[in-house]
Parts: C-alpha cells; sequence; structure tokens
C-alpha cells in the first residue's frame, strides 16, 4: 500500500519547523535587549536570564536523567520476575 | 432549595446504573454531574447541613469558597471522564466510577473528620476496582499496592482524628497547623495521598496500570482530594513550602528516563502537585488562589492529556515511547488536541497552565524563598521538557512506528475536545476561574515581563531538545524500569523477609537436629534399662530380695549406733 507523503516526512519541512523555532528564539533574545523587563527578584535583571536558565536548565536535566539511568534502569519485568 | 449533598446523588445513581440497561444507564451517567452540578450551584454559600448521631455532631455538608470551586471543578472532571468512557460496556467500570467521583464530593464537602475519614476510604476502595479492571496479573498486584497503601493513609487519619477529638472535644475539620501528634499524623495521611517524595509511588505504580478511562478518572480526584485537604488544614504551613519544592524537581528526572507515556505523566502529576503543596504552604491569599486555580487546571489539562495518551493505547494497544511515533498520520485531531494539552501543562501564556502557575510563583517571590523559586523555575523549564514535548513527541511524532490507528471513537474526542476548549479558554479569560477563587483577585497574568520571560524560557527549552535530540545526546526510550522509593517495598523489605525466614528457618533446623540427637540418646539409655532387656525389667529371685533387705537394715543399724 503506497502511503502519500506526510509533512514531516520531508526533511526540507522538518528543517523549516526547526528554523522558525529558532527565528522565534532570536527574536525573543532581541526583545530581551528592546523591552523593559519588569524586575520582582534581582537575579531576574541579569541579561538574558530566562533565555539562559531554559536552556541550560533543560540541558542539564536531560545529562542528568541521563547518568540516573546507570543507577536506577532495570530490565523491564525487574519486579515481575522476582516477586 | 433542598440541601442534599452532592455525593447522595452520585452514589443513587451509581446504584440505578447497576440495574438499569445500558442505554438508560448512559443516559444517566451523563445526566448525574449535570443535576449535580445544577443543584450545586443552588446550594446557599457559606452554610452547613449538620446530622446528630448520638452525641456526635456530623457536617456532610459544608459549603464555603474553597469547597465550592473543588465542588464545581469534580463535577467538571466526573463529566468529561464520564462522555470518555461512554462507549465502555463495562457496567461494573461505570459504577465505580461514579461512586469514586461521588466519594470526592463527598470528601470536599465534609466539615468533620469523621465523614471525611468514610469518605477518604471510599476514595481508595472504589478507584481500586478502575485499576482492577485492567484484568492484567501486573493491574492486580498494582492495584493491591495501591489500596494497602491508601487505607494506610485513612488509618493514619483517623488515629489523628480520634487524638484531636481526645484533646479538643470536637471533630471539626478546620485548619489544623503541625504541631501536636494528632496534627503529625493527620499531616502524614493526607501526605501520602498528596504523594509527598517518597510516599509517592502508589501513584506512578497504580495509574499506569489503570483502564484506559479509569486512569482520566484517577487522575482528576484522589491528588486533588488531598490538596484541598492541605489547604483547608495546612495552609500557612512552612514546611509544605520545601516538600512541593522537592516535589516539583525530583520527578521531571524520572520522566525524562520513564518509557511508559502514562507513567511519565503520571510523574508530571507530582510534579504539578508540589506547585500547589509550595502555594499552600506560604499560605498568601495569592498562593492559596494560585495553588487552587492551578489544582483547577490542572484536572483539565492532566486528565485531556491521560485522555489523549488513552486514546493511542485504547487504538494500538502500547504505550511505550520505545513502541510508538509517527501517529499523528493517521491521528491528527488526538494529536491536536494533545498539543494543546501540553501546551497547557507547560504554561503557554493563552493556555490555561499560565494563568494560574504564575500566580504560585509570584507569590513565592513576594515571600523571598529565592532558592524555591529557582527550583520551581527548573520544574516549570523541565515539565515543558518532558510533558510539553516529550509526550507529543514520542507518541505522534519522532520515528515512525509504521502504526497507522485510526483516530479514537467519537465519544472520546468530544471529551478531549472539550477539555481543550476549558484549557483555552480559562487561559485566555482567566477571570472566569478567578471569580471562583476563595480570596479576592488582584492579580493580573498578562503583564509584558512575565508573557516575555515565560515564552523565552518555554522557546529556549525547546531549542535544548532540538540540539540534544539532533546532536543525540538526548537518552533514546528503552524498555525498562527505573528503580524508585517503591523498591524499598517492593525489593528490599521483601529481602529482608526472606533473609531473616530463612535464618529462622535455618536455626529451627539446627535446634531440631540437636534435639532429636538428644531424644535418641535419651531414648536409648531408658531403653536399655527398662527395656525387654534392661537391669531393671529383670525378674529378680526372692531370695536375693531378702538378701538385700538384710544389708539394708544392717547398714541402718549401723548409722543408727554410730
Amino acid at each position: 500500500m503506497s502511503e502519500h507523503k506526510h509533512f514531516f516526512d520531508k526533511v526540507r519541512n522538518v528543517r523549516a519547523v526547526l528554523w522558525t523555532l529558532f527565528v522565534v528564539c532570536v527574536l525573543l533574545f532581541v526583545a530581551d535587549l528592546i523591552l523593559e523587563r519588569h524586575v520582582d527578584h534581582p537575579w531576574e535583571a541579569f541579561f538574558g536570564f530566562y533565555v539562559l536558565f531554559g536552556f541550560f536548565s533543560c540541558v542539564v536535566l536531560v545529562l542528568i536523567a541521563k547518568q540516573m539511568r546507570k543507577v536506577l534502569m532495570r530490565k523491564e519485568n525487574y519486579y515481575e520476575d522476582n516477586d | 432549595m433542598i440541601e442534599l449533598p452532592s455525593f447522595v446523588i452520585f452514589y443513587v445513581a451509581a446504584i440505578l446504573v447497576a440495574v438499569l440497561p445500558h442505554r438508560l444507564g448512559q443516559v444517566l451517567l451523563l445526566s448525574t454531574p449535570v443535576i449535580g452540578g445544577i443543584i450545586l450551584h443552588g446550594l446557599t454559600a457559606d452554610s452547613a447541613l449538620e446530622w446528630r448521631v448520638m452525641q456526635l455532631v456530623l457536617t456532610p455538608l459544608r459549603i464555603d469558597p474553597l469547597s465550592l470551586i473543588f465542588g464545581y471543578l469534580f463535577h467538571i472532571a466526573a463529566f468529561l471522564g464520564i462522555v470518555f468512557a461512554l462507549h465502555l460496556r463495562d457496567r461494573w467500570q461505570s459504577v465505580t466510577s461514579l461512586l469514586y467521583a461521588g466519594s470526592a464530593l463527598g470528601a470536599v464537602f465534609a466539615g468533620d473528620f469523621l465523614t471525611l475519614f468514610f469518605f477518604w476510604e471510599m476514595l481508595a476502595l472504589t478507584s481500586a476496582f478502575l485499576i482492577f479492571a485492567r484484568k492484567t496479573e501486573r493491574a492486580r498486584s498494582a492495584g493491591i499496592r495501591y489500596v494497602i497503601i491508601q487505607v494506610i493513609s485513612g488509618v493514619l487519619l483517623l488515629a489523628g482524628a480520634l487524638v484531636i477529638y481526645r484533646q479538643t472535644g470536637s471533630l471539626a475539620f478546620n485548619h489544623i497547623g503541625l504541631g501536636t501528634f494528632g496534627s503529625v499524623l493527620i499531616f502524614l495521611a493526607f501526605g501520602i495521598k498528596c504523594a509527598f517524595p517518597l510516599l509517592h509511588n502508589w501513584l506512578t505504580d497504580a495509574y499506569p496500570e489503570a483502564t484506559v478511562t479509569g486512569t482520566v478518572f484517577l487522575s482528576a480526584f484522589t491528588t486533588k482530594v488531598a490538596v484541598y485537604a492541605l489547604a483547608r488544614g495546612f495552609a500557612g504551613t512552612e514546611a509544605l513550602v520545601y516538600i512541593g519544592a522537592v516535589m516539583t524537581c525530583f520527578p521531571i528526572f524520572y520522566a525524562v528516563i520513564e518509557n511508559d507515556l502514562r507513567r511519565v505523566l503520571a510523574y508530571s502529576m507530582i510534579n504539578q502537585i508540589g506547585f500547589m503543596v509550595v502555594g499552600i504552604g506560604l499560605g498568601t491569599a495569592l498562593a492559596v488562589n494560585g495553588a487552587i486555580a492551578h489544582a483547577f487546571n490542572d484536572v483539565i489539562f492532566k486528565g485531556l492529556l491521560m485522555m489523549s495518551m488513552g486514546a493511542v493505547l485504547f487504538r494500538t494497544g502500547r504505550i511505550n515511547g520505545s513502541d510508538l511515533g509517527g501517529l499523528h498520520k493517521s491521528m491528527p485531531i488526538t494529536t491536536t488536541l494533545c498539543i494543546v494539552g501540553a501546551a497547557s501543562i507547560s504554561a503557554f501564556p493563552l493556555f490555561s497552565g499560565f494563568v494560574s502557575k504564575s500566580m504560585v510563583m509570584m507569590a513565592v517571590l513576594e515571600e523571598n524563598h529565592s532558592i524555591v523559586w529557582l527550583a520551581l523555575l527548573f520544574a516549570s523549564a523541565g515539565v515543558f521538557h518532558h510533558a510539553g514535548i516529550k509526550i507529543p513527541f514520542f507518541a505522534f511524532f519522532g520515528h515512525d512506528s509504521g502504526i497507522r490507528s485510526p483516530e479514537p471513537p467519537v465519544n472520546m474526542l468530544i471529551a478531549m475536545s472539550i477539555s481543550a476548549a476549558l484549557c483555552v479558554l480559562i487561559g485566555s479569560y482567566p477571570w472566569l476561574l478567578y471569580s471562583l477563587l476563595p480570596f479576592e483577585v488582584s492579580y493580573t497574568p498578562f503583564d509584558r515581563s512575565h508573557v516575555l520571560s515565560q515564552l523565552q524560557l518555554l522557546a529556549f527549552s525547546a531549542v535544548a531538545f532540538a540540539w540534544l535530540k539532533i546532536s543525540g545526546l538526548y537518552p533514546p526510550e528503552l524498555r525498562s524500569t527505573n528503580i524508585d522509593a517503591e523498591w524499598l517495598y517492593r525489593r528490599f523489605v521483601p529481602c529482608i523477609i526472606r533473609v531473616i525466614t530463612g535464618e529462622i528457618s535455618r536455626v529451627r533446623d539446627v535446634v531440631m537436629k540437636l534435639l532429636r540427637v538428644s531424644n535418641k540418646t535419651i531414648m536409648n539409655s531408658v531403653f536399655r534399662h527398662y527395656g525387654p532387656k534392661g537391669t531393671l525389667a529383670r525378674t529378680w529371685p526372692t531370695g536375693s530380695m531378702v538378701l538385700w533387705v538384710a544389708v539394708l537394715l544392717a547398714a541402718s543399724l549401723l548409722l543408727y549406733y554410730l
């Protein structure tokens, strides 16, 4: 059965989505320069605080979680096999 | 208007659904939350219904702003869950769902500890059937563990209530606050149901094992009853701020590496409850409002996400990220609705999570908890990562699994559409929700700084995901079990018990062996003396006896004269 090509089957479209994301990010980064952000906490006042925090917290989250697998991961039927 | 407690309506409907024919039962199922909602709306605010049982004053219906908002929420959740489950021809599940929703309503309107305890245990028992109804061995054992833990929570609640009754002579359920022994017991009881760290594992263990429709009900009621109970009894308890902060952070690590997508949602549920617990712990008007608004939104968006994953499980029979992918090609509507849920839980501006979570964040800043604020910010980025991106990505996009399952039944689509509509409605017009909150709201969610900073946080989290995925650093979905606190009672304690019983039986064997040997020696010696050939069993001649008597007499005479 031949299936018609879906939107994300084309690499070009995936690229387009990613580029859109990057452009949005750049715009948001620039917005930090132009717009006055009202600040409730001194740390927020750092330039690009939310940009950096958003990016690095996710990277740190994933990399730590990946290391946690070494300690926590067991086979799928870990509990059943010995119950 | 008659003062009719909401649980009565649900309980009576449950009995009727059990006996009515299928079609009529469906009509009744659908109309129960609607009728219940209308009756609830007609009840006088700030009133209480009291029953006197012997010397006790029971309050089965207490209406105030705090209980009322949860009352409305549970009617909405029950309605959505019932629509989602309408295709079912499983009478048992329909009946238990109604009883379960009724018990949740009974618990939030309970004005005294005894009524609360009754519904607390009813919640545990009725919901367990939604797990057992999956009819797998895994579900059966997870259900049993679930019931045991929930009943322990109930017992702690009763014990605490009795201690407090002894001290104060009142069973009324109002602000408790930590301090006395009784209050600590109740705090723990609420903590178990609220999935405090280390007490949380029943949730991630049992919810993903329940039926497709059962998990939707489960995700709505039990934990939110606990959130209500904490807001009623322990608002302003500082310990909750730190407990909540831990709850927001640790589950997101598990969510990243978990393969079962409904279990990912269970972990993200603990993360969301964490925000509510922090808000309750702060205890300011803004914080408590934020916590309750977030509970309200969470029931709807988490319900929507559970529904979309339920729809995937229902159609494909699979729920592991490693087995799914590419489903957007055949399930575009479910995909879209799931993304609405994902945007709501991630707190995108104009979606429901944003208008409530930002209240809690704001309250944390107002109270100068810098570290807690950072933790919540980290958790906000993390929740977008695992619930906002991971769930839709691994189920509907990502690696194409080749599965081309059709859209779920129309009732499921309707339930998901209503939930999605509510997410957008509350997200774009939050004053609908704000007007129901217990305290006056002067908070404006859509100020420029909030919107900008939230968009920056989310967009750059998305970039982080894209980068990790493209560079191959992102951990792949693997068929696995990740050990968590449950390891203590599923592995460690059974192992200890096995070792101890092993040792006991070894000692018993040694003792038995020694006994057997010594028994044998004793029996042998007895046999030697008294047996057929034993000295004492011999027949003695009369003469020798007379001789011995004479010897003894002589000896005694001799001794007498000495």
